[in-house]
């Protein structure tokens, strides 16, 4: 003990030092005197290596089980996208496990539909009912009429089941509403994929550039693991975003541009670049075509051009572009993920992978690199019924020419009888809830009053589950096996997703209501395996993996492969020309711009704002709101209002707002947050608030949600993405009973 | 009792303020619902557009001259090896004095009635791991060691680079860092 | 001023958006202490100065007191968390601890007061509390002798015990570097005074001899001004100290907690009881209730807006 560590006003210390001895000599008479460290004792007995599903990286998980309850939950140190760590929602799992809200016993529907009244049954009736179901859907309509909406990796064995049943109607929001044209994009420039996750070696970029990506707020694992190395190793950023991000925050630039108006800058950039013969000129000669028509057709995008559309300053275009050049081919402009924002998005991703062509990152350290991928051989299945019918995703006579996945809003859209080719009679939606996933979420409920069947298999009860006919809970990923998952990388790897506890409640494993369902609907050779673990453990040994290691780490490979030029890799592009394509030939062939043209924005009125939207580091939108462990960080959504704007209106951090849009739709009440963080002509809100499904404890009633304001959306014409930031809102305050 | 000085030293260039660590200590220390031990504030200067960020992830901050401590009727709250400020619950009368004398507000009173706060992860430390913030943050903003071996990673980062502590005119010595 | 935008991302009960440490069971803890103190301080000093008490007031003071000090005592275990381990205060002294200090000295409280008790108590209340003690008679006959043996080092420890204890209350607050409204070595002395001007108004109100009533008064009036004095330079430190310090003093002078400041602690209970009692000693008008009983609310308000308000300003406010 060390007594007089200090002075007090109080204390005469030779005195109190004396009895302050005779204390201590008291307590350890007593025995009472020990200070024993406290071990919280989270450590499992049993520590089981899996993989997350709390959004979609796919970060290996340690689970620590003890006495059969998970827990914690920690960054698996082996694998490549995790390297030990984990963001915020990682180690929230364990808050989506022992929700208490979790959908607990198969559900049949009594009376209407959204009437939300249910019945408990066993699975045996739930499964013989959707069978029954789905086998009337086809002979009625045809199997093509059956759509299955997904997002999620448990996904893969209902692919399996709807492909064999014979439908082709397949859609996930995460393509035409989310990262879709951007992937469009790089796949028409370069003939490859960006990849998810995004193959990005953002740890050696000297300058990374961020059009509207929140990294940092976008918690996904890997990238901000590389975003924070990379500020340390000395790199800088450069962001684009009308908001001051967290990423923002840290930007030796940031230019908070006039939304829907980044295609201007870039197009500026660009044209700094080419006029001062900045860009990468031994790597557009060796690897692209068009440069030619690229140069002419930059001639007239100066910098005062796009300063009248962005509001960004000549000068800083011209600063920024010099730097961003500067560090080329180290300098990475971000393709961005969720880009569904103005219609023109395909164009906007052309203009992002033209622009890194001319800085020469493909390939290049510190910019796109070529990802290795290892081989495990596939289950053998039958092969797969053709379907007659293409799926009905896009309206009648609409064509998208680059469209290569599933319109997720387009099978909801042919759900409305006589709109596209055929109609879409059933749905199967699993782990998406589309009411706050698709815009105008109206239609989406008129949908479903068109349908003669709806079966929608989810872990938590969302607004969608409470639309469906027959509802089927799932078990979340810490309780089952599902298929691997085999990740294209800097170090190529194999990751296991076992389970780690057994499922709770009277839920099942997806695999397993796959299987059942294929049994019922004359499909089990599709499913030829005892169980997902079997399933695995086959594949594992047919690709001479050692399965007992590979299920004790939880991943396999994970070594170092050559990803750049510079280590030897070769980038092979897929493109018609065999080179990158400023110029694309197939564009012009359907009738598409070639180059990226900048698309003026319409306007607010003078009341309105552009209404933004984007993510919490610890949530995945909707997903997780009702995650009590998590929403303790972040309960509910506000809306960002600039401060001056705020003054000028007379809001305060607090007031309660109702957002009203161009065509009247209105928000539930949502807190004011005045900042100078944001630009005084728009708002911003984090997505997946305002659940109104009461079944969901925590979150119903808290915050808003913007889909509700999201009723117009721009068709992109190159691969028929919703872009959603067209969208204006102005405030009006929340009476009391609002 | 080990010898050292352990302190934390937080690099508020790398925080993106994701709270990973806040949740990484609640499920390592088991945490009731609603208290944290370790905080994200961040904090925005400036009026648009022109703004400057800074994010901390603060705990308690383990003084060298401990004001909790001082005012600790019981002994409860006392230092632990290497420097760290602990409770111990079984001498807490939850009489709260510790709570009015930190300069951080980093302490609370558990819904058993005792006080508690940031451990450094004590218990792990003294295992040779890292505290649980540590071990979880994807921006590798928070370092852990002891600054009385020179030789210690957050050693060297106080002698490399510019940093600053949280209210020094507390005069309580805190231990936790934040470089800028 | 530059803007700033602070987001503290901590939201632990009774620490956040303010901290909620101590409700009404420390102000009124801190409350009697202090009439406690000046119950044992100012008879004792009247006795020594060499006037034996007569009116039944002040005989009855000591055990008043210890009944108060059992009801503060009684507010304080209720304020504790973990109150099946109140008895760690008594397994260890912290010099360093006000709350430590405390504990110990209520402790010791007690036996004085029982010592001061019975050396003052007249035959008729000897006899009552031998009846009262029943077969331990004899110990109260043996600890009557004492008390009468020991009459002055009794009162000597009465004075000093009780300013102990006056003094304690308030440094039990001022010495929290954290709080600036706490932050203040005038505030032990502060509340020495009040509690001292309390306890005097209370035996205004017991009864007592006309000649006990005017020494009495004058001994709160002199208590008061010292009180008023001491206010005064606290504020002052206050006000001319560092920005958090302005902070501090701006929400009793001019913010939130203003209108019960100046209107219970200043004018009720400093300044009004001040002109009255000045009122009846100079002018000679007749005694009346309502000084002491001013003084007692202005007492109380003290304490409760210091608790309330201390608690309002810290340094995580102050960027």
């Amino acid at each position: 003990m060390d007594l007089n560590r200090r002075q007090f006003l109080l204390t005469s210390s030779a005195a109190a030092g004396a009895v302050g001895v005779g204390s201590g000599l008291t307590t350890r008479f007593w025995g009472l005197d020990g200070d024993p460290v406290h071990d919280p004792a989270t450590d499992g007995d049993k520590v089981i290596p899996t993989f997350c599903e709390m959004c979609f990286w796919k970060c290996g998980v340690l689970a620590h089980v003890k006495d059969g309850t998970v827990t914690k939950l920690v960054g698996n140190p082996d694998h490549p996208l995790a390297k030990g760590r984990l963001c915020p929602r990682g180690t929230g799992g364990t808050g989506l496990l022992y929700d208490p809200d979790r959908l607990k016993k198969p559900l049949i529907r009594k009376g209407e539909r959204g009437e939300q009244r249910f019945e408990e049954v066993s699975w045996e009736e739930a499964l013989d009912r959707v069978a029954a179901k789905l086998k009337e859907v086809k002979e009625k309509h045809g199997a093509e009429s059956l759509a299955l909406f997904n997002h999620g990796y448990g996904a893969s064995f209902f692919k399996t089941l709807v492909a064999a049943y014979g439908s082709p109607s397949v859609g996930a929001p995460s393509y035409a509403q989310c990262r879709g044209s951007r992937d469009v994009a790089f796949q028409l420039t370069y003939g490859a994929p960006v990849g998810s996750p995004e193959y990005l070696d953002i740890e050696n970029s000297r300058v990374l550039t961020l059009i509207g990506s929140h990294l940092g707020e976008n918690m996904h694992n890997t990238q901000v693991q590389e975003f924070a190395a990379m500020i340390e190793k000395g790199g800088e950023l450069v962001v684009v975003d009308p908001r001051f991000s967290t990423a923002a925050g840290k930007a030796r630039y940031w230019l908070p541009i006039k939304p829907g108006t980044d295609m201007a800058l870039l197009l500026a950039w660009m044209h700094v670049i080419v006029k001062e013969g900045r860009y990468n000129k031994a790597f557009v000669e060796a690897n692209t075509v068009g440069f030619e028509q690229l140069a002419a057709h930059l001639a007239d995008k100066t910098p005062e051009w796009a300063w009248a559309r962005t509001s960004i300053a000549p000068e800083l275009i011209v600063e920024t572009a010099r730097f961003i050049a500067g560090a080329a081919p180290a300098s990475l402009v971000h393709p961005g993920r969720h880009t569904s924002w103005n219609g023109d998005d395909t164009q906007r991703g052309r203009a992002i992978a033209i622009l890194n062509a001319l800085l020469g990152s493909w390939g290049a350290a510190g910019g796109f690199f070529l990802p290795s991928k290892l081989k495990v051989p596939p289950t053998a299945l039958p092969p797969m019924p053709k379907p007659e019918r293409k799926a009905p995703d896009t309206p009648r006579g609409a064509v998208f020419p680059f469209m290569d996945e599933g319109l997720a809003h387009g099978l909801r859209d042919a759900s409305i009888p006589g709109t596209a080719e055929f109609d879409i009679k059933a749905w199967f939606v699993y782990g998406s809830n589309l009411i706050q996933s698709l815009p105008n979420p109206e239609k989406t409920i008129e949908a479903i009053q068109h349908l003669d069947f709806f079966v929608a298999v989810d872990v938590l009860p969302a607004e969608i589950t409470g639309w469906a006919d027959v509802v089927l809970p799932e078990c979340t990923y810490l309780e089952r096996w599902d298929d691997l998952a085999i990740t294209p990388w800097k170090e190529p790897f194999v990751s296991v997703r076992q389970e780690v506890v057994p499922p709770m409640f009277d839920s099942k494993p997806g695999w397993w209501i796959a299987k059942e369902l294929g049994k019922r609907l004359g499909l089990a050779d599709y499913f030829p395996w005892e169980s997902a673990e079997t399933m695995v453990k086959a594949r594992l040994e047919a690709g001479k993996y050692d399965v007992a290691a590979m299920l004790r780490t939880g991943v396999a490979g994970g070594k170092r492969a050559a990803v750049t030029t510079e280590e030897g890799a070769t980038a092979v592009y897929g493109t018609p020309s065999g080179k990158i394509e400023l110029f694309s030939q197939q564009m012009a062939d359907a009738g598409l711009a070639p180059m990226p043209e900048y698309t003026p924005p319409e306007a607010p009125a003078a009341d309105q704002f552009h209404l933004l939207f984007g993510r919490s580091p610890v949530h995945t939108f909707g997903r997780t709101t009702n995650n009590r462990f998590l929403s303790e960080i972040y309960a509910e959504n506000e809306v960002w209002l600039n401060t001056r704007v705020a003054r000028e209106q007379g809001f305060k951090t607090g007031d309660k707002v109702i957002l009203v849009n161009q065509d009247g739709k209105k928000s539930a009440a949502i807190k004011v947050k005045v900042t100078q963080r944001i630009r005084p002509d728009c708002v911003y809100m984090v997505h997946g608030y305002g659940h109104t499904d009461k079944r969901l404890g925590f979150a119903a009633g808290r915050g808003a949600d913007d889909t509700q304001l999201v009723s117009r959306v721009k068709i992109d014409a190159a691969m028929g993405g919703t872009g959603m930031n067209v969208n204006f809102v102005r405030l009006e305050r929340a009476g009391e009973a609002a | 009792m080990s010898a050292g000085r352990y302190a934390m030293v937080v690099d508020t260039r790398l925080c993106v303020a994701c709270k990973a660590c806040v949740l990484a200590c609640k499920a390592e220390n088991n945490l009731a619902e609603g208290y944290c031990r370790d905080w994200l504030v961040e904090e925005v200067h400036g009026e648009f557009p022109k703004l400057r960020a800074e994010n901390r992830s603060e705990r308690c901050n383990h003084c060298s001259e401990a004001p909790c401590v001082d005012a600790c009727p019981t002994g409860a709250s006392h230092i632990a090896g290497g420097g760290v400020v602990l409770v111990t619950p079984d001498k807490c009368t939850g009489c709260k004095a510790c709570m009015a004398a930190c300069p951080y507000d980093a302490r609370y009173l558990t819904p058993e009635g005792f006080v508690d706060k940031c451990t450094f992860c004590l218990h792990r430390v003294q295992r040779g791991e890292q505290p649980a913030c540590v071990t979880v943050c994807p921006t590798r903003t928070l370092h852990f060691g002891d600054l009385d071996d020179p030789t210690s990673e957050v050693a060297r980062l106080l002698v490399d680079r510019k940093w600053k502590v949280n209210h020094p005119e507390s005069g309580a010595h805190p231990n936790v860092y934040f470089l800028v | 001023m530059e803007p700033v935008e602070i987001d503290v991302g901590r939201h632990n009960p009774g620490v956040d958006p303010g901290l909620e440490l101590w409700g009404w069971e420390i102000p009124v803890y801190l409350f009697l202490g202090g009439i406690v103190a000046g119950l044992m301080v100012v008879p004792a000093l009247l006795e020594l100065r060499g006037r034996k008490p007569e009116g039944a007031g002040l005989r009855m003071a000591p055990w008043l007191a210890a009944v108060l000090l059992s009801l503060g005592m009684g507010a304080l275990f209720l304020d504790l968390g973990h109150k099946l381990y109140v008895w760690r205060f008594y397994l260890a002294f912290r010099p360093t601890s006000p709350m430590s200090w405390g504990s110990w000295i209520l402790l010791l409280v007690y036996p004085v007061l029982v010592l001061q008790g019975l050396g003052t108590a007249g035959e008729h209340g000897r006899r009552f509390l031998r009846t009262l003690a029943g077969p331990l008679s004899g110990l109260v006959d043996r600890l009557t002798a004492l008390a009468d043996g020991w009459r002055r080092p009794v009162l000597t420890a009465s004075v000093v015990l009780g300013a102990g204890l006056g003094v304690y209350t308030g440094l039990l607050l001022g010495t929290t570097p954290a709080r600036m409204l706490w932050n203040s070595a005038l505030l032990g002395p502060l509340f020495l005074t009040s509690g001292l001007s309390a306890g005097a108004a209370l035996l205004l109100l017991l009864p007592l001899t006309t000649e006990e009533r005017h020494a009495v008064a004058r001994f709160d009036m002199g208590a008061m001004g010292t009180e008023l004095v001491l206010l005064k330079l606290y504020l002052t430190g206050l006000a001319t100290g560092g920005e958090p310090q302005r902070i501090a003093a701006s929400t009793l002078l001019g913010g939130e907690w203003a209108p019960q400041f100046w209107a219970l602690v200043v004018f009720a209970g400093l300044g009004a009881p001040l002109a009255l009692d000045a009122a009846e000693l100079r002018r000679h008008r007749p005694f009346t209730r309502l000084a002491p009983v001013l003084v007692l609310v202005g007492g109380f308000s003290l304490r409760a807006v210091l608790v309330a308000a201390g608690q309002d300003v810290s340094f995580a406010l102050v960027p």
